[in-house]
């Protein structure tokens, strides 16, 4: 077989198949990235939030000239039912600092950028251009990928697969498992157009300022999932996404459940006179730690969604993907300099430096939770609905006193759901977050 | 043989829009593309080339990001790309276009060889002028060929060529001597899907890249929004033409009673129509 020969391969542009051909280029391996989109970012969907620290450590002055939104300074969780929200919001001054912690994206041209940059350390990106297949020698090693181009062999030392949630090249070729239902998310998600003056002064923001949304209850209809509404510079995005296997056993549809979002009256007005001029959807792997495949095996490296890398429930993936994706290249670069072969056993030193980082230990930390959101549906129906009344009731005056609405509160509570009911709940859920 | 062929990084179409209130053309966000007869031509000169040897340039005039066209137009085989970039071209018509245009082939004919044979697409997507052509080979002296269907037949050697145009009522036969311009009608051949290859050179190209001193242009004058007479004095949307959809209730569902209720609605709708179709089926 006839082939250009490279020191690694890295299928897909995304934000951890970039941080991994960035990384090696920049240390002047000879890298190949692949793309099967018409441009990086023509195939990624996201909220989208980008977590600097993630991105700092592979280009530190990225707030130069990188595509940026808004910087957050504003944080709203919210437990809605069909009429009302109760919500917990924390807005700091500290957030407008010089090198702000978090900022809204819009992720086409974000990754046009931070492809850009991998371009400009040295790799050769060739988009449009989809792997259909692992080479491997007769001992079952990893060593090119075969492309639908003629003439479409490569190889490598390594290859990196940052090919996203549905990665079919891993799937295809053995090295983990099709994606199962109970572990994936479809999230729906729109682009709301609206002068940026009406977005300041909707959500009381000054200049670059930012606010994010996240919610949850009745309006998943039970499902496991949550909603968001996030602030960009001239434009809102607005979605919500829900647990695939909990959409299949209801008859409401992603569309559906985001037009419900949007008509919510908290939501509605934020909405209103926008214009809507996107419609997107991805799907998102919450199978958190346990549903992680293989990460790595004879001349191979799984990154980002491919490796089930998302902590579901602080809404964080592409700061995994993008750290996954520099240690999977600090990791090869580190052989290659010792002259070591990229082995299965040789790059288990990928695991062992990620299990040093947030991105494993945080997955182990939260490896219960999506079973317990998986078998305890209360939290995104009957709770919020609860929490709801409970605070409509201690707000509202009405001549009943006090000690009689507390009385009210707890009556409803034990009604809705049996005290043992209650604290099985609290204890399971305070097991699974430890 | 060297061939070029003048393509032009275009809005796509499909996804512009024009601002309800001021009229102008809604850029932001909306993806960019190769004007598509353009790639008419493309397909159609590096078919030649394979057929009889030589070189595919690609020249554009455009800005800095017009770039990404041209790289494209390499991934599908083109050999080089030549990108007319200057500020002074900004704001040109098809006048001043075609002025640019020429004097860059005559450079590239200077640097890499006098082509035989300059292809463009039938008229670009966003000017729909279908000007440029024309005016490039007015310039330069070439025989025009327009809204070519196929080339019969080429003959560098003796320099000739017979083409198919189509024409309204038919099919003109023509031919002529080189070196000629070609546009190329839409729908006579498929862009092809570049080997791996050229995939390759494509992302390691070295672009050229002229600013209109190094075309050789000296009268600036001709050049840009200066050089361009075209006053554009009103721009509008044009207003949806298509009706909607009506939902037609009825109480019975047999198919006669269905019919019949569907036609005295598009009676109700056009009245002409009844008196026409009456007359129609009376007979003579």
């Amino acid at each position: 077989m006839i082939g250009e020969r490279f020191d690694a391969i890295v299928v897909g542009a995304g934000p951890s198949g970039n941080a991994a051909a960035y990384t090696m280029a920049k240390e002047g391996l000879k890298v190949l990235q692949l793309e099967r989109g018409e441009y990086p970012g023509s195939k990624n969907v996201q909220g989208a939030i980008l977590y600097a620290d993630a991105l700092e450590k592979i280009i530190p002055d990225f707030r130069e000239d990188a595509p940026l939104e808004r910087h957050v300074i504003e944080q709203r969780l919210w437990t809605m039912d069909d009429t009302s929200y109760v919500g917990m919001h924390y807005r700091s001054e500290d957030f407008n600092e010089e090198k702000p912690n978090r900022y809204t994206i819009i992720r086409a041209q974000f990754d046009k950028w931070f492809s850009g940059k991998v371009r400009e350390a040295g790799a050769v990106l060739l988009c449009e251009t989809t792997v259909t297949e692992l080479l491997r020698d007769t001992q079952g090693r990893v060593i090119g990928v075969r492309t639908d181009r003629d003439g479409g062999t490569a190889f490598a030392d390594v290859v990196i697969l940052g090919e996203g949630v549905n990665g079919l090249v891993g799937q295809r070729s053995g090295l983990r498992p099709e994606l199962k239902p109970d572990s994936v998310a479809l999230a729906v998600k729109e682009m709301h157009f609206l002068p940026r003056e009406v977005i300041e002064s909707r959500f009381n923001l000054k200049g670059n300022e930012g606010v994010v949304i996240e919610a949850m209850g009745t309006i998943t209809d039970g499902m496991t999932g949550t909603a968001f509404l996030y602030t960009n510079q001239e434009s809102i995005s607005v979605g919500i996404g829900c647990i695939v296997s909990d959409l299949v056993d209801s008859d409401r549809t992603p569309y559906g459940l985001l037009e419900a979002f949007k008509r919510h009256p908290s939501v509605r007005p934020l909405l209103e006179n926008s214009e809507c001029k996107e419609y997107a959807a991805h799907l998102i792997p919450e199978g958190g730690f346990n549903a992680m495949p293989d990460l790595y095996g004879d001349g191979w490296i799984v990154v980002g969604d491919a490796g089930q890398f998302v902590n579901a429930v602080h809404r964080e993936g592409s700061n995994l993907a993008m750290t996954t994706g520099r240690i999977a290249g600090e990791t090869v670069v580190w052989l290659k300099r010792r002259r070591e072969e990229l082995s299965k056993a040789n790059l288990a030193e990928y695991q062992r430096r990620l299990e040093d980082t947030f991105v494993m230990k945080d997955l182990k930390k939260y490896r219960k939770i999506p079973a317990f959101l998986h078998n305890n549906k209360h939290v995104f129906g009957l709770y919020p609905k609860l929490i709801s009344a409970a605070a409509q009731t201690w707000f509202r005056v009405d001549g009943v006193d006090k000690r009689t609405k507390e009385k009210q509160i707890f009556k409803a509570l034990r009604q809705g759901r049996t005290l043992p009911g209650l604290i099985g709940d609290a204890v399971k859920l305070a097991r699974s977050w430890r | 043989m060297h061939i070029v062929v003048c393509m032009k990084q275009v809005p796509d179409s499909a996804q512009i829009r024009v601002h309800p209130v001021t009229n102008t053309i809604m850029r932001q966000g909306v993806p960019t593309i190769i004007n598509p007869y353009d790639l008419f031509a493309l397909e159609e000169a590096l078919r030649l080339r394979d057929r009889l040897g030589g070189e595919v340039t690609v020249l554009t005039m455009g800005p800095p990001m017009a770039e990404e066209s041209l790289r494209k137009a390499l991934t599908f085989g083109a050999d080089r790309a030549v990108l007319l970039t200057d500020r002074f071209f900004a704001g040109s018509d098809t006048l001043a276009t075609s002025f640019a245009l020429a004097a860059a082939l005559a450079k590239i004919g200077q640097e890499f060889g006098v082509p035989p044979i300059v292809f463009t697409g039938k008229q670009t997507i966003d000017g729909d002028t279908a000007q440029v052509g024309p005016g490039i080979a007015k310039r330069l002296g070439l025989n025009q060929l327009t809204y070519v269907a196929k080339i019969a037949d080429l003959d560098p050697t003796a320099g000739t060529i017979t083409v198919e145009r189509r024409a309204e009522g038919g099919v003109q036969v023509l031919s002529t001597r080189l070196p000629v311009l070609v546009t190329m009608l839409e729908g006579v051949n498929e862009i092809r899907r570049g080997s791996l290859d050229d995939a390759y050179r494509a992302a390691r190209a070295t672009i050229v890249k002229w600013t209109a001193a190094d075309a050789g242009i000296t009268d600036l004058g001709k050049c840009g929004l200066r050089g361009s007479p075209t006053i554009v004095k009103k721009v509008f949307a044009p207003q949806a033409r298509a009706e909607k959809v009506r939902q037609v209730p009825t109480a019975d569902v047999s198919t006669e009673a269905l019919a019949a209720s569907v036609m005295a609605e598009i009676f109700k709708c056009q009245p002409a129509l009844e008196g026409e179709l009456m007359r129609f089926s009376a007979g003579p």
